[in-house]
């Protein structure tokens, strides 16, 4: 129980990661016309950010193995 | 492409679907659960994405950029907290064999038909625009697809008659299918593993159909990732896109937050994610699978959008179709075909797990309760089985048939995904009391209901209406004006919020109305008795082994009555083997030798609920047994109790030692204080008998004497002798009585000076000289030290050794009777040792010679001591910081000695007590 | 004929007294110096009376008076106990033992004898 409980700490620290990554005025710096080769720097944020967030939760969660 | 291809294929597709769940249950049903696995249960939860995210994502993107985005941020970090929330929601779901929101809700305040009834109309009315959507999704893909090689999408102005709308067939067509899949049979658990089998498999289906188009546009058409920007850069074409935003954060956050919330409450996902769930522990791993398949769904609509727009320059195509035009324009009719595939997978997903799970809550949280309080009892000849499913079908039809009507009334002035935010909306208006009832123990039913209302209506008023307005069928003047020209109720500008996004405004103001009137109305009164028993249940659900509400039923029931009941709704072998095996789990050989005790009643009442919903189950198992309703005060005293028995047991335990350890010691003292007793009672037993006797002696003589003047001369001359002796026999032994009291109880006086034991032990021995001349014994004194100094009394000293003298005088035999005194240095100081040649002292009593009138009689005759003697010596001698005892070796007579302290430089503390 | 009397005591100093009374009133007097002593000679000569003392060593004046209530060849025996303690607890105990009488150290020589003549009286 207290493996289950210190998983659920780490994701909701995870989780207040991700509010202030993805819903702060962070997201200001890469809105606009920059690219990445070609491709806008917002498109490449949001979708890197949030394969981290999907990989992160995936490793917490998978942490600890019984 | 010929119509009867695309329908051939459809029917084909939805035939496999069918097949799919019908294995899974023939599995299900002989144990082998094929959906017991982690990934299918993430797989299932992809049902959140329907005809909505097929389409509509690129529709939405093409005309605003990432605005599609926040849909699937928010579950993606909702899911985060699952851990813990989700895992209480199933966790309180099977204990209390929940098996729709509306049952939650109403399970958590108080069982309440009313709630679960307007918990049923709310998602009912919230979800038909949804369902609209899909109707609307599928019949526009078939009659885009339809049309190839040509590229047109439909003209929305078009009416026809609803007999000849493909959307109105579709409706029923869905209908029809739905009640296959669903409604075969009445299950205890509500558990549908066929269904679920198919939805995961579906999911499969338009995951790689969206992928496939995406990887159709970047390759195929464009060259790669970049290449599709960088053509829409050089071609000058959706700027928006090529410089994106997020727009308005408060659009962004609040979009997130319905999606976040909608994952979880929309009824389809409260089916998969909460009922179906097989084992918590699934949610491990949908907590990272889930958003990634978000990810992987929602990577190639930015390159869809832009190829689309790209394509068709803009206007001439429904950016909602890119994903069939697409495919189509480039000439690849299979692909359109399979996108047409996966579009209504998307769609049929959605309908049928949305409609199942309504149809259940209209029949168990609507329809059932209102008939059960018509009829008062069953009506004896109806199988409530087939009636339940018989309402299910209908309510499944009924639903869809909304959804059409809907479709009609509105779909077409909106783009599909506003439709679908209008319904996240709706589902929204259960997150305070769902999560309320999950971390507060506050609240109440009407509470609940007051919130539920008053966010609803804001809803109706914000949202439906206006999309009603929007198409025509309200007036215009309603949106613009208000309502009687009050420009302050407007709907999408209440109270004076202008500029805002209509979904957000919703959302502000409706969420506010309905935790206000939540909070105000609970606060109105104390949770009654069963609302603290839910609330318990509920928020202490991880905690807890056992239901706590098992003891708070109070009644006589009858197991035949029970069993009879659960046969009417579920069916007599699946109730007779339910039975069966609770009364193995109570250690009962069959289910007709159940105790009808409250937990008996319990499981029968949960038994019941799987099939009919809490709040119907609760008033059917009433009906068959006589429950007395338990006052609050009962209630909270049995919640308490067990906390409440916990700390006093500790308590308990504690006190108790602490009070062993008091009456060991009291018992101690106790015994002690009787021992003295004894002892002062003998004492003064022995002293009053000691006095009394020369007193009688005393009396008899004086009296014989005074009455008989004719005893002879001689004889009277012997009487008076005793007599005088008696008397003297008495005063030395009342002054030895007090003597030694005095001694003991330290009120003795005491003249303290440097005495000298060698004179002292010749004046004894001169005093009792004359006794032992006239036994015939001799006395030797053997005086080793010259000087021998002590500091003690010298009278007292005497009086020692006077006492050991005589006693040795009182033992030696007649005439060959030896008595030896010695005197010698030692460690501790002087000994001084008295010896005679009588018959000695018996080893046991040795130590007891010292003891207040013990005496050991000197050869038969009467001693002639007091028997206080030896004790006064010992007093003495110890208080002067010696000791005393004796010895005997056998045949050698008796040995006394004492041991007394070299004087020390005497201090004035040491001086003798007065 | 005249009735015979045992003295059970140990105590010489209240023996002498004791005998002189009864000798002066006229009664055979006998003397025992202890329980067992006394024992035996109420069993050997059958007195009419037995002056018991309580406080003997060896056997105590309640085990001898038990004895020889105990015994129906001595029913006729008048047992009058003396003792030095006074507590009315061993009254009770002395008579419930079956003494016939009872009397306290020190006690009035003509109390004594009037209740010794009493015991006896009754019988011819």
């Amino acid at each position: 129980m207290q493996q289950s409980s210190l998983i659920n700490q780490r994701l909701a620290s995870l989780f207040l990661v991700g509010l202030l990554v993805l819903f702060s005025p962070l997201l200001g710096l890469f809105e606009g016309a920059q690219t990445w080769r070609g491709i806008p720097l917002l498109y490449l944020y949001l979708f890197g950010v949030w394969a981290l967030l999907i990989a992160a939760s995936a490793w917490i969660v998978r942490g600890r193995r019984s | 492409m010929s119509a009867s291809l695309i329908v051939g294929v459809a029917f084909a597709y939805l035939g496999l679907l069918f097949a799919i769940a019908y294995w899974a249950d023939r599995r299900a049903d002989q144990g082998r659960s094929v959906i017991a696995h982690p990934t299918i249960y993430a797989l299932s939860l992809a049902v959140y994405c329907t005809a909505w995210t097929f389409y509509g994502s690129v529709g939405r993107a093409a005309a605003s950029g990432f605005g599609f985005l926040p849909i699937y941020l928010g579950p993606t970090l909702v899911v985060l907290l699952w851990g813990s929330l989700l895992v209480k929601m199933v966790r309180v779901s099977k204990t209390q064999r929940i098996t729709s929101i509306a049952d939650f809700i109403a399970s958590r305040y108080g069982k309440s038909h009313l709630l679960g009834g307007l918990v049923t109309v709310i998602a009912v009315v919230g979800v038909v625009p949804y369902i609209a959507l899909q109707l609307k999704a599928i019949s526009s893909s078939y009659h885009i697809l339809v049309q190839y090689p040509q590229v047109v999408t439909p003209d929305p102005s078009l009416h026809p008659p609803f007999w000849r709308d493909t959307a109105f067939e579709v409706a029923l067509l869905l209908a029809a299918f739905t009640i296959l899949f669903g409604t075969r049979h009445l299950d205890a658990s509500e558990r549908h593993e066929g269904m679920v089998a198919a939805i995961a498999f579906e999911s499969i289906v338009k995951l790689v159909a969206f992928l496939a188009v995406g990887l159709f546009v970047t390759l195929g058409l464009s060259g790669g990732l970049s290449g599709v920007f960088e053509r829409a850069q050089e071609a000058g074409e959706a700027t928006l896109l090529l410089a994106p935003t997020v727009g308005d954060y408060r659009d962004w956050f609040a979009i997130s937050l319905l999606a976040a919330l909608a994952v979880m409450l929309l009824p389809r996902q409260f089916q998969v994610g909460v009922v179906e769930n097989s084992d918590e522990r699934h949610i491990r791993r949908a907590i990272w699978l889930f958003p990634l398949y978000l990810l992987l769904i929602n990577l190639f609509v930015l390159p869809i959008a832009l190829a689309g727009l790209h394509l068709f320059p803009s206007g001439s195509v429904d950016a909602d179709s890119f994903m069939l035009t697409i495919p189509m324009s480039q000439g690849s009719p299979w692909l359109a075909l399979f996108v047409f595939i996966g579009g209504l997978s998307a769609a049929t997903g959605m309908v049928i797990v949305e409609t199942i799970a309504l149809a259940t809550m209209v029949s168990n949280d609507l329809l059932l309760p209102s008939l059960l309080r018509r009829w008062r009892r069953l009506p004896p000849e109806a199988d409530m089985g087939r009636l339940l499913l018989r309402i299910r079908r209908g309510a499944i039809i009924g639903v869809l048939l909304l959804g059409y009507v809907y479709y009609r009334l509105a779909g077409e002035a909106y783009a599909l995904v506003s439709i679908g935010l209008i319904s996240f909306a709706a589902v929204a208006q259960f997150a305070p009391v769902m999560i309320a009832s999950l971390y507060w123990r506050g609240g109440t039913r009407e509470g609940a209901l007051a919130g539920l209302s008053a966010g609803f209506a804001v809803w109706i008023y914000t949202l439906l209406l206006p999309s009603f307005a929007k198409s025509g069928w309200l007036p215009q003047g309603f949106l613009e004006v208000g309502p009687w020209g009050v420009a302050l109720l407007r709907p999408q500008a209440l109270f004076g919020l202008e500029g805002w996004n209509e979904i957000t405004h919703c959302l502000f103001w409706s969420l506010a109305a309905n935790v206000g009137a939540f909070l105000a109305v609970s606060s109105l009164r104390a949770p009654n008795a069963i609302e603290t028993a839910q609330a318990s249940a509920f928020v202490d659900v991880l905690r807890q082994h056992r239901p706590a509400h098992l003891a708070l039923w109070r009644g006589s029931a009858e197991v035949a009555a029970l069993t009879a009941l659960a046969e009417r709704f579920i069916g007599a072998p699946r109730a007779r083997a339910a039975f069966e095996d609770y009364a193995r789990t109570r250690g009962v050989a069959s289910a007709d030798d159940l105790p009808a005790d409250a937990e008996t009643v319990h499981f029968a009442e949960t038994l019941l609920s799987g099939a009919i919903g809490s709040a119907s189950a609760r008033v059917m198992v009433a009906s068959v047994t006589e429950e007395e309703p338990l006052g609050l005060d009962e209630v909270l005293g049995i919640l308490d109790e067990a906390s409440q028995i916990r700390a006093y047991s500790r308590e308990l335990e504690r006190k108790s030692q602490e009070l062993e350890a008091a009456t060991g010691e009291l018992r101690a003292a106790n015994l002690r204080l009787q021992e003295l007793d004894h002892l002062k009672d003998d004492f003064m037993s022995s002293v009053t008998h000691e006095l009394r006797t020369p007193l009688a002696s005393i009396r008899a003589f004086s009296e014989i004497l005074y009455d008989d003047s004719d005893i002879e001369p001689a004889e009277r001359k012997r009487f008076l002798g005793i007599l005088v002796s008696e008397t003297e026999r008495l005063s030395r032994l009342v002054n030895q009585v007090l003597d030694l009291a005095k001694i003991e109880s330290g009120h003795a006086d005491w003249h303290n000076e440097e005495v000298e034991l060698g004179g002292i032990i010749r004046q004894a021995v001169e005093s009792v000289g004359q006794i032992l001349e006239s036994k015939g014994a001799r006395v030797t004194q053997s005086l080793s030290v010259g000087e021998a100094n002590v500091w003690a009394d010298r009278d007292r000293l005497v009086q020692v050794m006077v006492n050991l003298l005589s006693n040795a005088a009182k033992f030696v035999p007649a005439d060959t009777g030896l008595v030896e005194v010695r005197l010698e240095a030692v460690a501790a100081g002087w000994r001084v040792c008295v010896s005679d040649n009588g018959q000695g002292i018996a080893e046991a009593d040795l130590p007891i010679v010292f003891e207040k009138f013990r005496q050991s009689t000197g050869g038969g005759d009467k001693p002639v001591g007091t028997g206080l003697g030896l004790p006064i010596s010992r007093q003495i001698v110890e208080h002067f910081g010696g000791r005393i005892w004796a010895e005997s070796p056998p045949g050698k007579g008796a040995t006394l000695c004492f041991e007394l302290p070299r004087t020390a430089a005497p201090s004035p503390s040491s001086e003798a007590e007065s | 004929m005249s009735k015979r009397i045992l003295i059970v005591d140990d105590e010489p100093n209240i023996v002498i007294p004791l005998e002189f009374l009864m000798k002066r009133e006229g009664f055979e007097v006998s003397v025992a110096r202890d329980g067992e002593e006394g024992l035996a000679a109420i069993r050997a000569q059958r007195p009419d009376l037995v002056i018991l003392d309580v406080m003997m060593p060896g056997r105590s004046g309640f085990e001898v008076c038990e004895a020889v209530r105990s015994d129906a060849a001595l029913a006729g025996v008048r047992i009058l106990m003396l003792t030095a303690k006074g507590r009315e607890a061993e009254m009770k105990k002395g008579l419930a033992l079956g003494a016939d009488a009872y009397m306290a150290k020190p006690f009035s020589t003509h109390d004594l004898v009037a209740r010794v003549k009493d015991l006896l009286g009754d019988t011819p």
